[in-house]
């Protein structure tokens, strides 16, 4: 336990450094806007990466609706601080809450179905909450809703960032985590144990739903506007693509993959008339090499290289 | 402890088990045998609460337990091995034994019955540390017993354990389902392989066509022309 501990405290402290080297270049404007920007992208896509990996990878499900829940925190935050004049902090628990509440009705029904159909099902809804919003005039129809403040700022996106990544990874090790994993392993066995699998699948969509929704507010308070087409479903897929690129099931593999693509989209900017073809032969490349993707569903760790001692973090630790 | 009553399930149009009655009494090996798709499985998944009946009541230790969910059947003191082994593949034989303690929290008693269940099984002792996705059919199937022993079920459902298995092995798994009987616990065997679960039975019930054709004790089943020609192979 306190070894833990201590571990988890020298990942913090690598982040505050991390952080205040970042923030330094931004600072001394050594990072200009455009990479400012695509570092808030990435943070904002490393969110929606790792929580999609909480339903995905962890749990086993296939869900390809995750823009709509982005859509959702986007909207509900802008509407707090843009409509009701309310701070950017209630936004993003609104937001995240609003997110968590749709993820959880939703999940209830479609969770029962299992593979192909429950794609089917969160691909649709993914739809369906864009279209509605597209044709709700209180939040701008067609057009977007606009004029929203810039609250989100490097601080902001990384320590959520943080957060997120530290929750879920503190998930996936407690009780109900382990019980993700037995569904995702087995799930008939799993329900033969005395699981019970709705209520924890339930559980796992409902969390990533919300951080997904988080990820939202953070994105429609750094680009002043929330609009439809940010959130069709080559969002969606843009997301499935980071963690299955990563390795489904591992938080290092959706780590890498939101970053690694966010940033070779940024890089080929310039060159908009090749972005879409070099960035699809990566993929391609990457998946006949490494078809489990990056990081399998492993996760990066001294061991990995032959020098941290037992760090296991798996089943010994007492309840 | 156990008593099924005229119950009948579906999937979609097909009427798989059709009025269908069983009792198991504590302390007894009950066995279910009937050649392939008669509704053997069915009758075992609509006990533990994977499938639902569309009539008909299932009285467990005196709770009609007929439609509800799984997890809670099983935290009543029921629990079944499926067919086919479904084991945790990626996670290691211990890891998968915790798993099936996992509606317990008396820690001395999950030491204690992991010891025994290593007892049983000494092949999963030595591999406690193994990937169970690459341990072979039999040991998967032992796996799966001992995982669902650690919920420490009253009544344990096995289905088909022998399936695909070695004679030599086949032997070894009966020879345990009778010691965990003999532990205390009711066992429900559901088998193809009438010869062997009527050896071991005390009482026995031939279904077909997901309806039961004859029951009776165990003896008495082995020894009817019946059933030496259609399941004893003469
Ligand atoms: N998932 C399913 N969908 C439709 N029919 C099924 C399904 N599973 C089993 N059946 C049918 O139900 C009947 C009983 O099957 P089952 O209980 O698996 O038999 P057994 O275990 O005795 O071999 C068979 O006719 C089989 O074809
Ligand atoms: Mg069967």
């Amino acid at each position: 336990m306190n070894s833990i501990k201590k571990h988890d405290l020298a990942t913090l402290g690598a982040c505050a450094v991390l952080f205040a080297i970042v923030q330094t270049l931004l600072f001394v404007d050594f990072i200009g806007p455009f990479w400012e920007l695509n570092i808030i992208l990435i943070l904002i896509n490393v969110i929606l990466s790792v929580s999609l990996n909480l339903i995905n990878g962890y749990t086993g499900q296939f869900s390809i609706g995750h823009a709509g829940f982005l859509a959702v925190g986007a909207y509900t935050g802008a509407i707090i601080t843009v409509k009701l004049g309310l701070p950017f902090e209630l936004a993003l628990v609104v937001g995240t809450l609003s997110s968590a509440l749709l993820g959880f009705l939703i999940g209830l029904p479609t969770l029962r179905l299992n593979g192909d159909y429950l794609a089917i099902a969160t691909l649709g809804l993914g739809e369906i909450i864009r279209i509605c919003i597209l044709n709700i005039e209180y939040v701008g129809g067609a057009s977007g809703l606009m004029g929203i403040p810039r609250f989100t700022t490097f601080a902001w996106a990384f320590w959520i960032t943080i957060f997120v990544i530290f929750v879920i990874k503190n998930f996936k090790n407690s009780a109900p985590g382990r019980c993700c994993l037995a569904i995702r392993e087995n799930e008939i066995a799993a329900e033969t144990m005395g699981i019970d699998t709705t209520k924890y699948k339930v559980m796992a969509f409902t969390i990533g739903a919300g951080f997904a929704g988080t990820a939202g507010v953070l994105f429609a308070h750094y680009f002043y506007i929330a609009h439809p087409a940010s959130f069709t479903f080559m969002r969606s897929f843009d997301i499935l693509t980071m963690v299955v690129l990563g390795g489904l099931g591992s938080m290092t593999g959706a780590i890498t993959g939101a970053v690694l693509l966010t940033a070779i989209s940024a890089a080929l900017a310039e060159y908009p008339e090749w972005r879409m073809v070099i960035y699809s032969l990566t993929l391609i490349i990457l998946m006949i090499n490494r078809p489990q993707g990056l990081f399998g569903s492993k996760e990066l760790s001294l061991k990995m290289f032959g020098l941290g001692g037992s760090h296991n973090g798996r089943a010994t630790e007492s309840k | 402890m156990l008593k099924v009553d005229q119950i009948d399930v579906f999937y979609g149009a097909i009427h798989a088990v059709k009025g269908l009655s069983i009792e198991v009494a504590k302390g007894e090996i009950v066995t279910l045998v009937g050649s392939n798709g008669a509704g053997k499985s069915t009758t075992l998944r609509t006990i533990s609460g994977l499938m639902k009946p569309k009539s008909g009541t299932i009285v467990f230790e005196d709770n009609n337990i007929a439609g509800m969910a799984a997890h809670k059947i099983v935290a009543s003191g029921l629990c079944q091995v499926p067919e086919g082994r479904h084991v945790f593949a990626n996670m290691t034989v211990l890891e998968n034994l915790e798993m099936g303690a996992y509606l317990r929290s008396d820690k001395d008693g999950i030491a204690k019955d992991m010891e025994d269940v290593f007892k049983k099984f000494p092949r999963l002792l030595e591999r406690k540390e193994q990937v169970s996705g690459t341990l072979s059919g039999g040991e998967q199937q032992m796996l799966a017993m001992g995982r669902a022993l650690m919920s420490k079920p009253k009544l344990l459902l096995l289905d088909e354990p022998s399936m695909g298995l070695a004679p030599l092995l086949v032997k070894e798994i009966f020879h345990i389902v009778q010691e965990i009987n003999e532990a205390g616990t009711t066992v429900l065997l559901v088998e193809q392989n009438a010869n062997m679960a009527l050896s071991i039975a005390d009482k026995a019930y031939v279904l077909e066509t997901g309806k039961i054709v004859l029951s009776g004790t165990a003896q008495e089943l082995a020894s009817s022309e019946a059933v030496k020609k259609a399941y004893l192979g003469g």
